[in-house]
């Protein structure tokens, strides 16, 4: 396979196309990356994703893969002369996996939820997504076991599933008015963000917050002009 | 549960210390219990009343107090898809999932897939009522197309035997058409889904699989229950 026969579908605000990007970058694999136009889809996400017709996709070569944690694991097994992004150890790699579905199943639905909430479902979100970021916390102490990453030396799996969303976080704690990683509560977490946002990896694809911000602007705008939602 | 598998000293020691945490009628909790039978590992198994949940079980998975959890020497495992791949990296005969890399990407987008979409379109199908009922299967046939298209050429899903996607797809086997009979809807018919419903019949008769089936009655009766909690719940829309 050509070095440069990767391409990444995507979209430079997402965190889920942030992640197959990170993964890239650690393996200092060249791509090219085809950005989508806001509001349409392109013939070729359509072609490469007909299930869910959503970024981020990689094509390699001719193949695609879809689903951001799944395109991690599978530049992790292909491209195995870089440092790795899983741990070696079988039960290291389960306590991974499961955190990062975490972050994605229930974390994310918090963060949402916090997003769009109003009035008293707002404290309500609030709390899930604090709860979360203390169980997170909790995760981040075992897992780097004192080193600078949930991956230890360097950056893994759950350091790229849940670091790929501390650009929305913070857009969060703008639009809120709220500190969510905070250095009473979650002083782990805050340094760690640090690290990963500064990292040769991270740094060239996390967007600037003030860009989320305008973005966050017009999506909500569109939400409150979209029609009411069926249920 | 005893297989003929051959098992060196090692694997021994390693299976000494193996706990299922399960109840008699998760899907979930089959897959791994599926997994540790087709590759003949011997573990201990611990039923849970999820009415009444153990302290060990709260000990181990203190996030979502869920089954199933498989305790590895102490260290619990949770989430049936972590664990079945736990499973397949500690233990390698019988393998679950492919060794190129594209076609495990393949493999577990698929179980995904099953997981976030076929199965909540198939619940909101068995729950929902009138219009919303008519709407949720042609939601849930749609999801059931792209599984069936998967199946194309195949025996199962990992092609010739039984792998991680046909594990996760298990409960296909038997909870659908306990669904259907409890209440009173077709999902999947041989003009639309010939493949599925093969598949159905290779999954169900499989040695081992079949040998840990609920059985139907009891999960008719559960799932009676269930349907006439939600369907007294939901208000015509």
């Amino acid at each position: 396979m050509a070095k440069n026969d990767v391409k990444v579908l995507g979209a430079w605000p997402s965190p889920y196309v942030m992640r197959p990007r990170i993964a890239l970058n650690i393996k200092s694999v060249n791509y090219d990356f085809l950005e989508e136009t806001f509001g349409s889809k392109s013939e070729l996400l359509l072609q490469s994703n007909p299930v869910h017709k959503k970024v981020p996709v990689l094509i390699h070569g001719d193949k695609p893969i879809c689903e951001s944690m799944i395109i991690v694991e599978y530049i992790d097994e292909v491209w195995t002369s870089g440092p790795s992004i899983l741990p070696s150890d079988p039960y290291d790699r389960a306590i991974q996996r499961f955190w990062a579905a975490y972050v994605d199943e229930k974390f994310f639905a918090a963060m949402k939820g916090l997003r769009s909430a109003q009035g008293e479902e707002r404290k309500a979100f609030l709390d899930q997504v604090t709860e979360g970021l203390a169980l997170l916390e909790e995760a981040f102490g075992k897992c780097s076991k004192g080193k600078a990453f949930f991956g230890g030396d360097r950056i893994g799996l759950l350091d790229i599933a849940f670091g790929s969303f501390l650009g929305w976080l913070k857009v969060t704690e703008k639009v809120n008015g709220v500190k969510l990683l905070d250095e009473a509560k979650t002083p782990g977490l805050v340094k760690w963000a640090e690290r990963f946002c500064a990292d040769a990896a991270v740094k060239s694809v996390m967007p600037e917050t003030e860009k989320l911000l305008e973005v966050s602007k017009v999506l909500a705008a569109k939400m409150k002009g979209a029609p009411p939602p069926k249920n | 549960m005893a297989s003929s598998a051959m098992v060196t000293a090692n694997q021994l020691i390693i299976m000494a210390e193996l706990k299922l945490f399960r109840t008699w009628s998760s899907c979930f909790c089959l897959r791994v219990v599926w997994a540790l039978d087709l590759k003949g590992i011997q573990y201990d198994t611990i039923f849970e009343d999820l009415s009444n949940k153990s302290s060990l079980l709260l000990q181990y998975n203190p996030i979502y107090k869920k089954v199933p959890v498989l305790v590895h020497n102490g260290k619990p495992l949770l989430e049936s898809l972590v664990i079945l791949e736990y499973i397949d990296e500690i233990w390698k005969q019988t393998p679950l999932l492919p060794e190129d890399p594209s076609e495990r990407a393949t493999a577990r987008f698929w179980a995904k897939f099953g997981d976030d979409k076929v199965l909540p379109s198939i619940w909101n199908a068995f729950i929902k009522q009138g219009k919303d009922q008519e709407e949720a299967i042609v939601t849930a046939q749609e999801n059931l197309g792209c599984v069936e298209r998967q199946l194309t050429g195949k025996k199962f899903f990992n092609g010739e035997t039984i792998g991680l996607v046909d594990l996760a797809f298990g409960w296909l086997a038997n909870l659908l058409s306990v669904f259907e009979e409890v209440c009173g809807v077709t999902l999947i018919d041989h003009e639309k889904f010939p493949l599925l419903l093969e598949w159905i019949q290779n999954f169900a008769d499989a040695p081992i699989i079949k040998e840990s089936w609920p059985p139907r009655d009891k999960l008719i009766t559960r799932y009676q229950a269930f349907h006439e909690v939600h369907t007294s719940k939901e208000a015509p829309k």
